[in-house]
């Protein structure tokens, strides 16, 4: 049962995550942004083609769903340098990073 | 007699003004360059060349390809800076000129190098394909190939490239977990020695300004791995091994610098991974001697020439301030916010000014280091490293 009701939680979240993607205020976006390229990119580079961290381009984002880059971002990702991002980003924000990412949006 | 001197005036003052254009020309050809420098603005792909004297930018120099992370060894000579690229870049700027001087693409993915002893060799340490490579730094011809390959085969991406005394080099292999020393006594043909299981996830790495102690930071574990170059028998020794024992380690958001070694009298002073601490090391017994508690995740612990104070920037959410350690009592003695994102700092090479990049306000400000009050503000493209000429002549920069 509770299984079941988890299920039905991700799968309610999945569904409303995009409308919290377009409703990004654009200041926060301008935020994000940047910070993508100069926080994320001492790692995965400025032009995101990677460098410690592994590159974030389209291209190498292909294999993955919005949904995982969004729980990587949060969560970070163990016995790699990744650190969980939870503590600085709101899930919206992620939501709209993975999304970004995933479609060129920020390169 | 009298009527033809009218007639002869703009005679003269056009010789006098092509004998002082001439003068102004020879000055500028026979400047020193002990008081030059650069700021890389790394979203433009460009360096601003500054002069430290009067406090100013010379020229802007453009087509430097990606500078996510760039850093600057000098010629010794110090006219020529060579700047690595993020993209495999290798850029010979001259400084007097304002010109890039040569430029190749020697990897897929960079991330520093060095230049030898006897100034002849540059090498470069590259993520993709691991490994590191060696150029004459006079034409920028390959030299040498060291691909960094372990385990039968697998390449290592390369990280915390030094120079050290005899013209050797020494580098720690991310992926590895070695230290390897290239003696480039023969410069065609490198003589490598390979220390293993020195620990897990070396990210970075330092050289002792004497040349004796190359001491990598672990990411993957405790500790510090320390090589004792008089003594390469000896191995790699793990030191602090305590260190964050019993301690729950924060995300850490940028990976700390090791560049320069922070050292006043016998104490050694280095950014703590995953915790708001500097750590005070004891250089004689090579143990932990205290810790000082600090806004943020340090990324550079930097010590003024004189070695009385250190100053420190911080990973995100602290990346605006600065905090100033005195290096007698242990204590932070003044924390400054120059704003969001003060990447780097570098000293006046006698540390009477301190320069620093503020990259969400694309300034670099400089500020007196005995008042820590702020004297100059000059206008930077998301300023990111700050290298001083002065850097030519001191083993590991």
């Amino acid at each position: 049962m509770n299984t079941r009701l988890r299920l039905y939680g991700l799968a309610a979240s999945l569904f409303i995550a995009p409308a919290w993607c377009t409703d990004i205020d654009p200041d926060r976006e301008r935020y994000l942004t940047n910070l993508v390229i100069h926080d994320c990119g001492s790692c995965h580079g400025t032009r995101l083609n990677g460098g410690l961290g592994p590159p974030l381009t389209t291209h190498a984002l292909e294999k993955y769903t919005v949904e995982w880059i969004e729980l990587v971002i949060l969560n970070g990702q163990n016995g790699t340098a990744m650190p969980p991002w939870r503590d600085l980003l709101s899930t919206n924000d992620a939501a709209w990073l993975a999304r970004a990412l995933k479609s060129g949006e920020i390169e | 007699m009298i009527t033809k001197w009218p007639k002869l005036v703009p005679f003269v003052v056009s010789v006098l003004t092509f004998v002082s254009v001439l003068s102004a020309e020879a000055i500028a050809e026979i400047r020193g360059s002990g008081d030059l420098g650069l700021v890389v603005e790394r979203t433009d792909g460009a360096v601003k060349i500054l002069e430290t004297s009067t406090n100013r930018f010379l020229s802007r120099v453009e087509g430097l390809g990606d500078l996510s992370h760039a850093s600057v060894v000098y010629s010794r000579d110090q006219r020529y800076a060579f700047v690595f690229g993020r993209d495999g870049g290798l850029t010979r700027v001259d400084m007097l000129k304002g010109e890039i001087s040569q430029r190749i693409l020697q990897a897929g993915n960079s991330i520093g190098g060095a230049i030898s002893q006897d100034g002849r060799l540059v090498a470069v340490s590259n993520y993709t394909p691991g490994g590191v490579r060696v150029f004459d730094s006079e034409t920028l011809e390959l030299i040498a190939d060291i691909p960094a390959t372990y385990n039968d085969g697998q390449s290592s991406k390369v990280v915390g490239l030094v120079d050290a005394p005899g013209n050797r080099f020494v580098f720690s292999l991310w992926d590895a977990g070695e230290i390897w020393i290239a003696d480039m006594s023969a410069p065609n043909a490198p003589e490598v020695t390979r220390f293993q299981n020195v620990g897990v996830n070396p990210y970075d790495a330092l050289i002792t300004s004497d040349g004796r102690y190359y001491i990598a930071g672990l990411f993957g574990e405790d500790g510090l791995a320390l090589l004792d170059l008089w003594h390469p028998e000896q191995g790699v020794r793990r030191i602090i091994p305590g260190y964050g024992k019993g301690s729950q380690k924060l995300p850490v958001y940028k990976m700390p610098h090791l560049e320069g070694w922070a050292i006043a009298g016998n104490h050694a002073f280095v950014p703590a991974v995953g915790a708001h601490q500097v750590l005070v090391i004891d250089m004689n017994s090579w143990s932990e001697a205290g810790r000082i508690e600090v806004k943020g995740q340090p990324i550079f612990v930097m010590a003024q020439p004189d070695g009385r104070r250190i100053w420190v920037n911080f990973a995100l959410p602290d990346n605006d301030t600065i905090q100033v350690i005195d290096t007698e009592s242990l204590e932070v003695i003044a924390s400054i916010q120059p704003g969001t994102g003060v990447l780097h700092m570098e000293f006046e090479p006698r540390g009477e000014e301190v320069w620093m990049s503020v990259r969400d306000l694309n300034q670099v400000q400089i500020y007196n280091t005995q008042n820590i009050e702020q004297i100059a503000t000059l206008p930077a493209s998301k300023p990111s490293g700050i290298f001083f000429t002065a850097r030519a002549h001191r083993t590991g920069l």
